[in-house]
């Protein structure tokens, strides 16, 4: 550590935040405690901070998300960023533009940090290698997504209080799920256990071998759960390829009040959005007290911003900022 | 076949170690090579004892074996000439001692009409410095509908039958294909996958894939069609070749076939002999192939297999890609990787690195392909076409994937350490590369 060290905060030893994987507890822990400043931050009236004055960052989405987006585009204003966003349609890339010449003309302009959302598996990891700066994964194709994982644990932190010995069952659509890979790791490594629940069309191939206890009975799997997390399952997917219907998706898979009662009384709820309300979960559960679906929204911007800050440190001459 | 070096009318090539899996042959000696042909072999050919008049080459006491054939070769000609030609691929073959290619129909056109059985062999002819022999497509345009005229583009040169990287899916149309075959006694080649069960995947199905978050393809899509199509070949008696098994499960219904007497044979890329499903990485698409690298435990059943004999032959799949198809998302990136050049080295490695025979190795590229093909060439006795070649089996040295000959460079061995190359070969009594 150099001299400065205790002006830049907390050390991360990573230029880039890829996924869960290859980063340890302790480097999620130290994400987590620096986000708690910042939920702090956000609930003042000045929510404005100079970390990244005179930064550039660019959000380069591939994949459409309004939440996503904006919860960084929020994390970087708020933290003295440039930001601009660049939404790249598929249709364009297909044009003939390869992902490496968006990340080589992206390069050119200098940015300090990327935010990257691809469809594909691998493809921000493949755009990391190329380009300059730092880069953040905000969802690869079925792969990881890091900074959801990240809010899903500090929103237990916050209610729970701990991690070690608590039951966390992750229900739906696993197979085509980023945040379940994410929040497997990242809850895994921080002591929770992890149990999946889900049609077995919707699991991946050894999906026991991922540390997680698998479940296709829902009342079963949420048995003494302490949280329940539900994922989104796309309307393509409940038309007969993976699930018959919707109703019928609902009925064995979707959280009512009725299946939560088969988890501990105490237990909370969380979705990272968006919603099907009526396909996997219900209207009732999606806006009862115990849901802390809109709470995780707001743990977003400031994970968002904690990671922008401990890679901040990373950036060349980044001691000329501070 | 174009052969640049003039070729000496009398040759002894001495001071070898002889192999030759054919006739089983492991000896010290030489070999007379006379207009092209292979005059005489064996212990009592020397410097002393040759022809006055023959050109004499010392090999150091290496080893001289049979050029390699490889039965699996796309060579971009006609139509993708920007990855690879036929000279290319040839020099690239050359370098690495394979002295016969048999190149897949899956170009542009289409290798299904005579016609262009005929380009093939009088390109090659004219720009390859080895021996080509084209697969032709088994269905008109590879789209698995209507059967090609298998009699006459056996009669034009076509020295077997596939749909390449496409398997034949629908099993009347299969065994009608067999059923006439049979006449011809033409060789029925398949790539095994069943595309429904693999649709959307891309790589083998299991714990790296679900990591990694990338669709899988299972075993199980490559051992249906595998026991699909031994059942047709029990129904039909026509001879059968699975074009490149990946899995235990296939191996193990082979195996059962070959038991049963059925006209059966199987190959397998030296890829899924040496690497598995891990070599992927972190989403590297050079080990992106069809059919996938499998578990571990697949890739030492297919050694196993081989040294066991279910596993005829040894093919390099040598498929050349642009970097800028495989510089993609792994999901989006094209599969294949070239080979041709390496599959000695990497065939070495086996010996070396897994007990496997060399003269078991040998034969899998060599005997056995001239066998199930019925080449003259592919074995090293008198009267047989002199094409040779002489590799020292030991000393180490480093793929650099640019001095690679091939006109891509999609090698799934780059950097890779290997012992043991091809120093010279020869085609037809001709020298077509010797290490520099």
């Amino acid at each position: 550590m150099t001299p400065h060290a205790s002006h830049k905060g907390p050390s991360f030893p990573h230029r880039h935040l890829l996924g869960i994987r290859g980063i340890s507890a302790s480097d999620i822990n130290t994400l987590l405690d620096l986000s708690e400043k910042y939920v702090k931050l956000n609930q003042q009236v000045d929510k404005k901070r100079d970390t990244l004055r005179g930064r550039t960052q660019i959000n380069l989405f591939f994949e459409s998300s309004t939440r996503t987006q904006s919860s960084f585009e929020l994390a970087g204003k708020r933290l003295g960023a440039d930001v601009v966003n660049m939404s790249v349609r598929t249709s364009s890339v297909k044009k003939g533009e390869t992902l490496i010449d968006t990340a080589m003309t992206l390069n050119a302009m200098h940015p300090d940090l990327l935010i990257v959302r691809h469809h594909s598996a691998g493809a921000v990891e493949l755009l990391a290698q190329k380009v300059g700066c730092s880069v953040i994964n905000a969802g690869d194709g079925a792969h990881e997504h890091p900074t959801q994982a990240l809010l899903d644990a500090l929103t237990i932190k916050r209610h729970k209080g701990r991690f070690e010995g608590l039951n966390v069952a992750i229900c739906g659509d696993i197979l085509h799920s980023r945040v379940a890979r994410s929040n497997i790791l990242c809850l895994g490594a921080l002591g929770a256990r992890i149990r999946l629940i889900a049609p077995a069309t919707l699991l991946p191939a050894d999906a026991e071998k991922l540390g997680a206890e698998i479940f296709t009975d829902m009342r079963e799997g949420l048995e003494n759960c302490d949280i329940v997390m539900m994922l989104r399952l796309q309307s393509e997917r409940m038309r007969g390829a993976f699930v018959p219907s919707p109703r019928e998706y609902f009925h064995f898979f979707g959280l009512d009040r009725e299946k939560l009662a088969f988890a501990r009384p105490d237990a909370v709820v969380m979705h990272p959005g968006p919603m099907n309300r009526g396909v996997e979960i219900s209207s009732l559960v999606a806006d009862h007290p115990r849901s802390l679906i809109r709470e995780q929204v707001e743990m977003g911007v400031a994970v968002r911003m904690a990671v922008l800050e401990a890679l901040s440190h990373h950036l060349p001459n980044s001691d000329e900022v501070i | 076949m174009h052969l640049s070096a003039a070729t000496p009318a009398n040759a002894a090539l001495v001071n070898a170690r002889l192999i030759d899996p054919a006739s089983g042959r492991d000896e010290t000696g030489g070999v007379l090579i006379r207009n092209g042909m292979i005059a005489d072999i064996g212990p009592h050919i020397s410097a002393k004892s040759a022809p006055r008049n023959a050109n004499i080459i010392e090999c150091g006491g290496h080893i001289l074996a049979p050029g390699l054939i490889d039965m699996r070769v796309f060579a971009g000609e006609p139509g993708a000439e920007h990855t690879e030609t036929l000279a290319t691929a040839s020099q690239a073959a050359a370098a690495g001692g394979v002295t016969s290619m048999i190149c897949m129909p899956n170009t542009n056109p289409v290798i299904d009409e005579v016609a262009l059985v005929d380009f093939i062999a009088r390109r090659a002819r004219d720009t390859a410095v080895i021996r080509v022999h084209p697969m032709a497509a088994l269905s008109r345009g590879l789209l698995g509908k209507e059967m090609t005229e298998i009699g006459l583009l056996s009669e034009a040169g076509a020295i077997a039958f596939t749909d390449g990287v496409k398997s034949i899916t629908d099993a009347q149309l299969f065994r009608r294909m067999l059923t006439y075959a049979r006449i011809f006694g033409a060789l029925v080649v398949q790539h095994t996958e069943d595309p429904d069960l693999a649709r959307g995947g891309v790589m083998n199905e299991g714990l790296v894939a679900t990591r990694l978050g990338l669709p899988g393809i299972p075993a199980a899509a490559e051992t249906i069609l595998v026991e699909r199509d031994l059942r047709l070949v029990e129904l039909t008696g026509a001879r059968y070749h699975a074009a490149q098994i990946s899995c235990a499960d296939a191996l193990e219904a082979i195996a059962s076939a070959k038991a049963k007497g059925l006209p059966v044979t199987c190959g397998v890329s030296i890829n899924h002999l040496v690497l598995n499903e891990n070599d992927i990485g972190p989403y590297r698409t050079f080990f992106k192939m069809s059919p996938p690298l499998r578990r571990e435990a697949d890739r030492k059943s297919l050694v196993e297999g081989l040294a066991d004999g279910i596993i005829d032959v040894i093919v390099s799949s040598h498929d050349p890609q642009d970097p800028d198809t495989k510089r993609h998302p792994f999901e989006e990136a094209a599969y294949g990787a070239i080979g041709v050049e390496t599959l000695l080295p990497a065939l070495l490695s086996l010996v070396h690195n897994e007990g496997i025979a060399l003269i078991t190795a040998l034969g899998a590229v060599t005997a056995r392909p001239a066998e199930i093909l019925k080449l003259d060439t592919g074995r090293m006795g008198r009267g047989a076409p002199a094409d040779l070649v002489l590799f020292d089996p030991d000393t180490p040295w480093q793929v650099d994937a640019d001095a690679l000959k091939s006109k891509s460079k999609n090698t799934p061995f780059e950097d890779k350490r290997f012992q043991g190359r091809a120093l010279h070969t020869i085609v037809g009594g001709a020298s077509v590369f010797q290490l520099s």
